[in-house]
């Protein structure tokens, strides 16, 4: 079947206002829906990337987020000393017993504060996150009042510049050093020494998690049924990166959830849009179609010419969108995570994946929106047709 | 004929294409009211929080506990009417752990008196001996005033998991490890709506004898004041106090307390923001291609009208009319749809929030961008109908 491919091509740019509010109309969804991807996957990315996959994470039993849990000081020891955990090349265990806690912060340039997570590591908190560099000024000495903070969350968070005093509970620690995290969760993070955090802090009775490097990542299973039986400990133990993506879980399905609900609505008005202008254009161009038919085109051909033009302006519409959303790309922003009630930076991450969905997804616009308006265009009479003005 | 009648007419002339385009700004403003919504639920949120209130937590964060032992500090303030205090307990359901909702360990005495405007016990079991109770408190409540693992449970969260009064609910600890079981004994409903119905609150006094190991340390506390407009002076009276101790505090009106929460959304209702005026736009787009569309098939017909005497003026108020009559109808059915449909639902994202709601201002806001929509699309089609020649709109044949 012969389809007049080259004649819908050439009106597509005949009618150039008419065919620009279509196309951006449709771009917008389509940067909607490729926005709220970026969001989506720029969160899990946050989190899910955290961990490592030889990294183990021990909290106590029950516990649903690092804050809540507690691992006294004989718990942890145990931990470290375990003959499965890797050692690091000075020969000391590749462990760290970490306290966690939450600081109320007031936000930079915006009212209203939020909660930061503070994070106390020990001597082999750093070897563990093979991630974490300092970007600017120097990690902090141990057994000192100097913290770093995430470059990130400096940006988002009063008092958090290199040189100045940050208060926690009853003493000042300065920042000495910025750091990133190849974009994980430590991004969102606060790191001191847990000697001098805990006492400042009060939380000198217990670590909120142990971390530490298995010798031998196969043995996880075994491992892990072992600690979890174990009664001196009560503990639960998981893969860094199995914990982090379980914290990002509802959050991440509630942005998803929320930008398919959005677009899906939007795609709605969209689709009007399209059907408008394609039942302007057959109208407009009856006598074209009359024309068509005397040489010899096929009413199914045209409708199918119809239908290709429709998903063309629906497609060229879908990669503006794509175009709409790129800059968004890269763009930090930040939110609570209720999950562990704690302030997330994280980065839009536009991705191929998204950028695909959105071309898609402007193609079953154009499609549904062509649909009548093409059905009507084939099924015209050819009399009917040439004698329209 | 008067002039109202064409428009209509004009408007029924394509009646797809009319339908189409005021579906599409129904659907746009649909959206813009609900995302709008979201924004209102949060506004509703802070609202649950009184002026009349302090609330009182540990300086560093909410996370951190304060001792028992401020309570009788704080309520010695001059100015300072009543004290009461409140754990998160932070449990999940042990067999759906995604069925969220918030539980507060609260002191009874003092709380549920504390917050009598807001809450109505709606049902309750009978105690099984008559008991003294505390004053101020509902009378309904003394089965749950003489068990010390009885709770409250809002209306909402009842219905929605289908609990009956005197049932056993069981959790799991997260924070107060072990598995807690607690007797539904009354239920409430939210007479300030922005109280919530999806929690649940039962005895501080169990959670500190289990969970606690004795040792009182409590979440927050709050201060019911006299006289509202001493809260500023009270604020820095209570902090002072504890400045140099071992837990020092940080006092604000309950009200910022929720604005608090609110806050730590951080970027998102900027974002839903952004979002709500994109969907306009694209909707500006269709609409305006629409009235373009509509204008350009007539000009014959403006050409015709002008020579019969219709003054430029008066074209161009006609073609404007019928954009703002599409834009305007279609929009305040959308933003009526989005008040009714998601008032109507009760839909609840997330358990500690508020019901959604969508605020009469928002209805009207997005009532006011659909005429402004219709004036902006309607614009230049009109300009275009006003400033037509005759010789060059009777000439042209398309």
């Amino acid at each position: 079947m012969a389809i007049p491919i080259s004649y819908n091509l050439r009106n597509v740019v005949r009618r150039p206002m008419s065919t620009l509010a279509t196309t951006l109309g449709i771009a917008l969804v389509v940067a909607i829906l490729v926005g709220a991807l970026a969001l989506a996957s720029g969160f899990q990315a946050a989190l899910v990337e955290t961990g490592s996959p030889a990294n183990l994470l021990a909290l106590r039993t029950g516990a649903d987020s690092e804050i809540s849990s507690g691992i006294g000081r004989d718990a942890a020891n145990i931990l470290r000393s375990l003959p499965e955990v890797a050692a690091g090349p000075d020969g000391r265990p590749l462990a760290s017993a970490e306290m966690v806690v939450l600081i109320n912060a007031p936000r930079l340039g915006q009212s209203g504060s939020s909660n930061v997570t503070i994070r106390g590591i020990g001597a082999e908190g750093l070897a563990l996150r093979d991630q974490v560099k300092i970007t600017e000024g120097r990690m902090f000495t141990p057994g000192s009042d100097e913290v770093i903070v995430a470059s990130r969350m400096a940006r988002r968070f009063a008092h958090c510049g290199i040189g100045e005093t940050m208060r926690l509970g009853q003493r000042d620690f300065t920042v000495v050093g910025h750091f990133s995290a190849g974009g994980s969760g430590f991004e969102s993070e606060v790191w001191g020494d847990d000697a001098v955090l805990m006492p400042a802090l009060n939380r000198e009775d217990a670590f909120q998690s142990v971390t530490f490097r298995m010798r031998d990542p196969a043995r996880f299973a075994a491992l892990k049924q072992e600690l979890e039986a174990d009664r001196r400990l009560g503990i639960q133990v998981r893969t860094e990166r199995a914990w982090y993506s379980e914290q990002s879980a509802v959050m991440g399905q509630v942005i998803r959830v929320g930008g398919v609900f959005i677009t899906l609505i939007m795609a709605i008005g969209a689709i009007f849009g399209a059907m408008n202008t394609m039942f302007a254009a057959v109208r407009q161009r009856g006598r074209e179609i009359a024309v068509l038919m005397t040489l010899g085109f096929s009413g199914a051909a045209i409708t199918l010419s119809f239908l290709i033009e429709s998903v063309m302006l629906a497609l060229v519409g879908g990669a503006i969108g794509c175009l709409i959303a790129l800059p968004i790309n890269g763009i930090t922003t930040s939110t609570t995570n209720w999950a562990s009630f704690s302030e997330v930076a994280f980065a839009f991450r536009v991705t191929p994946g998204g950028m695909l969905v959105g071309l898609v997804f402007a193609g079953v616009l154009g499609l549904v929106g062509g649909f009548l308006p093409a059905l009507r265009a084939g099924r015209q009479t050819l009399a009917a047709g040439l004698r329209a003005v | 004929m008067n002039l109202m009648s064409l428009v209509l007419v004009n408007l029924g002339r394509n009646r797809l294409r009319t339908t189409l385009t005021m579906l599409s700004v129904v659907v746009a403003l649909f959206l813009f009211c609900t995302l709008r919504g979201v924004l209102d639920t949060l506004d509703a949120s802070i609202r649950v929080g009184s002026e009349a209130r302090l609330v009182t937590r540990n300086a560093i964060s909410l996370i951190f506990p304060l001792p028992l032992a401020y309570r009788d500090r704080l309520a010695a303030l001059p100015g300072v009417k009543s004290v009461s205090y409140a754990n998160w307990f932070g449990g999940r359901d042990p067999v759906d752990p995604g069925n969220f909702y918030a539980q507060f360990a609260c002191d009874a005495d003092t709380y549920m008196p504390m917050y009598d405007s807001d809450v109505e016990i709606i049902a309750a079991d009978p105690p099984q001996a008559a008991i003294a109770l505390p004053p101020g408190i509902d009378p309904k409540l003394a089965a749950f005033m003489s068990e010390r693992d009885a709770c409250i449970v809002g209306e909402s969260l009842l219905k929605k998991n289908k609990w009956k009064l005197g049932q056993s609910v069981p959790l799991s600890g997260t924070i107060f490890p072990g598995t807690w079981t607690f007797t539904i004994r009354a239920v409430y409903h939210a007479k300030n709506p922005a109280f919530g119905e999806n929690s649940m609150l039962f005895h501080w006094k169990y959670l500190s004898e289990r969970g606690m190991g004795g040792q009182g340390i409590v979440g927050w506390y709050v201060l019911q004041l006299a006289d509202p407009s001493q809260a500023g002076e009270l604020t820095k009276t209570v902090d002072a106090l504890y400045a140099n101790s071992a837990a020092s505090t940080h006092t604000e009106t309950e009200r910022a307390f929720q604005a608090g929460f609110v806050s730590m959304y951080g970027n998102m209702p900027f974002l839903i923001g952004v979002i709500g005026l994109a969907v306009v736009f694209a909707i500006l787009l269709v609409a305006a291609n629409t009235m373009m569309m509509a204008t350009r098939e007539r000009i014959p017909e403006f050409g015709v009208l002008k020579t019969l005497g219709f003054g430029d003026g008066t074209l161009f108020a006609m073609v404007l009319a019928e954009a703002a009559i599409i834009t305007l109808g279609g929009g305040t059915l959308g933003a009526l749809l989005a008040k009714v449909v998601i008032e109507g639902t009760k839909f609840n994202a997330v358990g500690f929030l508020p019901p959604m709601t969508v605020s009469w201002a928002t209805v009207v806001t997005g009532i006011a961008i659909a005429v402004l929509m219709g004036a902006t699309s309607g614009i230049v089609p009109a300009l275009q109908a006003s400033r037509l020649r005759i010789v060059d709109a009777l000439r042209r044949v398309e």
